[in-house]
C-alpha cells in the first residue's frame, strides 16, 4: 500500500472529483472540482478516468511525500514551480515520487486552483457515488473537511509507466461567456447593458460557494427579494447591494435573490481560475451558441486521452527550468509551444 | 369544470437547466403545479433531464444539452405541464414531535410578545397546522412548509443567526421550516424536532419529499431527549400517518 501523505497545505484545499448531482431536491448541493477541465486532464495523464478524485489545492503552497512505496501523480490546472526532491516538474504531466520523496508546489501562478491526481485513485468511502468534500454537509472521503498536514491519500504503488504529457488547449483572456437569465427581466436594460459593459474583480472573499464580484452597482427593477428557486454553477445572482455574486460548487441549492445571467457550462472552470483582483468582463451569447460551447466542451472532456504525449526532455524541461529558474534568462528567450509542437 | 391553466414560463438557467415558472409570488396553487409537473416527469421521463428540483414556485430542470436542445426540452416540458393535474393521490402524511420553547425554542416569548399574544397561544396555533413540504433546499433536508396560519406571519430577524441548532423548527415571513444541521437563520426559533430529516447511514437519507404532509406533535423536553437518542441510532422517530 502507497500513501501520498500531505505534509503541508493552505486553506481551499479538498479532494474533489466530478460531484454528487442526483439529490439537489433535498438541499444537497454537488460539489465537486471548480474546474472540471483540469480535473479531467490531471486524472487523463495517469490513466484514471477523468473525474475520479483528486486533490484539489488553492492558491498557497503544499508539499506532499510518498510513502510506503513509489507514487504516480497527474498535474494539470494553475501551474506553479514544482519539484520532486530538487528535480524539477512541469504542470500538464505526469512524475513519479518514489518513496520517501517530497513533491514541492509552489503558489499558484496564472490561477487560483490546481489539481493532483493519483494514479489509481484515491481510496476512499463515496457518498452518494462521490468522495467530494462538502464541510458543511459533513460529506467527503477519506476526510469530510478540507485537507490539513498530516492527512494521508491512500492508493496503489506506481505501475512504473512512462511519464505522459498532455496538449491542452491554448489558454485564452477571453471575456466570461453568459446566457441571459433566469431572471433578468428583473434588471432594466441600461442595468443589463452596465453588467456587460463593467469591467469586473473577484473578491478576496471569494470561497467554493460563490465569487463576489466587485465593480459597477447592479441595481433592480423592484427590489432585490425574489422567492427562493432553484440555482445552477454558474448563476449570478445580485442581492441588495448590487454587487453580483457568481455561484460555485458548494452553492446552495435554492436562492432568494434575482439571477440577472448564467455563465456557459465551457467557460465555468476559466472563470473558476480568474485570480482575485484580475479584471475580467463578461460577454452575453445566444442559447445556441452557449449549446454548442457546451457540446464541444463535452467532447473535449472525453477525448483528453488523444491529447497524450510521450514525455520530451527538451519539451518537457525548458519550462520546467523556466520555472524554477535554474537557467535564468536564456531559456526565456525560446518560444516553448513551438519547439514542443515541432518535436515528435 | 376546472379553470384552463396557463402556461408556465420557461426561463433559461444557463446551457444544462430550464426554470419552468409557474408564478413569481408563493403561491399554494403554483407549487402544487410545480409538484404535480415533477411527478409527471417522474412517470414520462424525457430523454435528457438529469435532475429535477421543485421550489415553492418554480421546477429547476437540470438536463445535458448533448442529448436536448433548450427549444426541444421547453416544448416537451410545456406539453406535460399542461396535462399536469395537480391533484394529489396518496399523499403521506408524516406527525413530527416538537418540543416548543424555553432552550429549544429561544425565540417563543418574543415571538409572543411581537405578536401581542401568549407563549402557549403560539404553541397551539402551530402546533395545529396542517402543513405541506413546499420545497427542500439551502442545506440537506431544510424543509419549507407551507400553509402557516396567517397570525403566525412574522418578518424575519433584522439580524440573523450564524448558527443555529440541527433540528430547529422555526417560523420566518409566511413559511415555517424543519431544517436537519445547524447552520445560518434569519428566521425565529420556536423549538426542535429529534426527527433527523437527513441522515448519512440511514435508508431512506432523506426522510421527507416534497409535497408530503406535515403536522406537529408537542413532546415535552424529557420526550425530546429520548427521541433524540433513537433517532441519532437511525430510528425515523416521525410517525408515518398514511398511506
Amino acid at each position: 500500500m502507497s500513501k501520498l501523505v500531505v505534509t503541508s497545505i493552505g486553506p481551499a484545499s479538498s479532494v474533489q472529483d466530478g460531484g454528487r448531482p442526483g439529490s439537489q431536491r433535498y438541499g444537497l448541493t454537488p460539489s465537486g472540482a471548480m474546474d472540471r477541465l483540469s480535473l479531467a486532464a490531471a486524472n487523463t495523464l495517469v490513466g484514471n478516468e477523468p473525474f475520479a478524485a483528486a486533490v484539489e489545492i488553492g492558491p498557497f503552497g503544499a508539499t506532499f511525500t510518498a510513502r510506503g512505496g513509489a507514487v504516480r501523480v497527474g498535474l494539470a490546472g494553475a501551474s506553479r514551480n514544482a519539484d520532486i526532491g530538487g528535480r524539477p516538474v512541469a504542470f500538464d504531466s505526469s512524475a513519479t515520487l518514489a518513496d520517501g520523496e517530497t513533491l514541492n508546489l509552489g503558489f499558484a501562478r496564472g490561477g487560483s486552483f490546481s489539481y493532483l491526481a493519483i494514479e489509481h485513485g484515491i481510496e476512499g468511502e463515496p457518498m452518494f457515488g462521490s468522495l467530494a468534500v462538502n464541510a458543511r454537509a459533513g460529506l467527503g472521503s477519506p476526510y469530510p473537511r478540507p485537507l490539513q498536514s498530516g492527512d494521508e491519500l491512500k492508493t496503489k504503488a506506481a505501475s512504473g509507466a512512462a511519464e505522459r504529457r498532455i496538449e491542452l488547449p491554448a489558454a485564452t483572456d477571453a471575456p466570461i461567456r453568459i446566457v441571459f437569465g433566469p431572471q433578468d427581466d428583473e434588471f432594466a436594460e441600461e442595468n443589463k447593458k452596465l453588467f456587460l459593459d463593467s469591467e469586473w474583480k473577484i473578491s478576496a472573499t471569494s470561497d467554493r460557494m460563490g465569487y463576489r464580484l466587485e465593480g459597477a452597482v447592479i441595481k433592480h427593477r423592484d427590489g432585490h427579494n425574489i422567492v427562493s428557486d432553484g440555482t445552477v454553477n454558474g448563476s449570478i445572482q445580485v442581492p441588495g447591494n448590487g454587487q453580483p455574486i457568481v455561484l460555485m460548487p458548494d452553492r446552495g441549492t435554492s436562492g432568494g435573490y434575482p439571477k440577472i445571467a448564467t455563465v456557459i457550462t465551457a467557460d465555468l472552470g476559466r472563470f473558476a481560475q480568474t485570480s482575485a483582483g484580475r479584471p475580467f468582463r463578461f460577454k452575453a451569447v445566444t442559447m445556441a451558441e452557449a449549446q454548442t460551447e457546451a457540446i464541444k466542451f463535452h467532447a473535449l472532456l472525453h477525448s483528453l486521452s488523444d491529447r497524450l504525449r510521450g514525455i520530451d526532455d527538451f519539451g518537457l524541461n525548458i519550462e520546467a527550468l523556466r520555472d524554477a529558474n535554474v537557467a535564468g534568462q536564456a531559456v526565456s528567450a525560446v518560444d516553448v509551444s513551438t519547439w514542443q509542437v515541432a518535436l515528435p | 369544470m376546472a379553470e384552463p391553466l396557463s402556461p408556465p414560463r420557461l426561463l433559461p438557467s444557463g446551457d444544462s437547466a430550464i426554470t419552468v415558472e409557474f408564478s413569481r409570488t408563493i403561491d399554494d396553487a403554483a407549487n402544487r403545479r410545480v409538484l404535480a409537473l415533477d411527478r409527471v416527469i417522474a412517470a414520462e421521463p424525457i430523454a435528457g433531464i438529469t435532475e429535477t428540483v421543485p421550489t415553492y414556485r418554480s421546477l429547476l430542470v437540470h438536463y445535458d444539452p448533448v442529448q436536448i436542445t433548450f427549444d426541444a426540452l421547453g416544448e416537451q416540458l410545456l406539453a406535460r405541464a399542461a396535462k399536469a393535474p395537480p391533484t394529489e393521490s396518496g399523499t403521506r402524511r408524516w406527525r413530527i414531535p416538537i418540543t416548543y420553547g424555553g432552550e429549544h425554542g429561544i425565540d417563543l416569548e418574543d415571538v409572543a410578545k411581537a405578536l401581542q399574544t401568549t407563549p402557549d397561544d403560539i404553541v397551539a396555533r402551530h402546533a395545529a397546522g396542517d402543513y405541506r413540504v413546499a420545497m427542500i433546499g439551502f442545506t440537506p433536508g431544510w424543509s419549507y412548509l407551507s400553509g402557516l396560519d396567517k397570525f403566525l406571519h412574522i418578518p424575519r430577524r433584522k439580524e440573523p443567526r450564524l448558527v443555529t441548532p440541527a433540528g430547529t423548527i422555526s417560523i420566518g415571513g409566511i413559511q415555517t421550516g424543519v431544517q436537519c444541521l445547524a447552520g445560518p437563520s434569519g428566521w425565529h426559533l420556536l423549538g426542535r424536532t429529534p426527527v433527523r430529516t437527513y441522515q448519512l447511514h440511514r435508508d431512506p437519507t432523506f426522510l421527507l419529499e416534497p409535497g408530503d404532509a406535515v403536522s406537529f406533535t408537542a413532546v415535552d423536553t424529557k420526550t425530546f431527549a429520548e427521541q433524540d437518542r433513537a433517532a441519532e441510532a437511525g430510528a425515523f422517530v416521525a410517525e408515518l400517518v398514511t398511506p
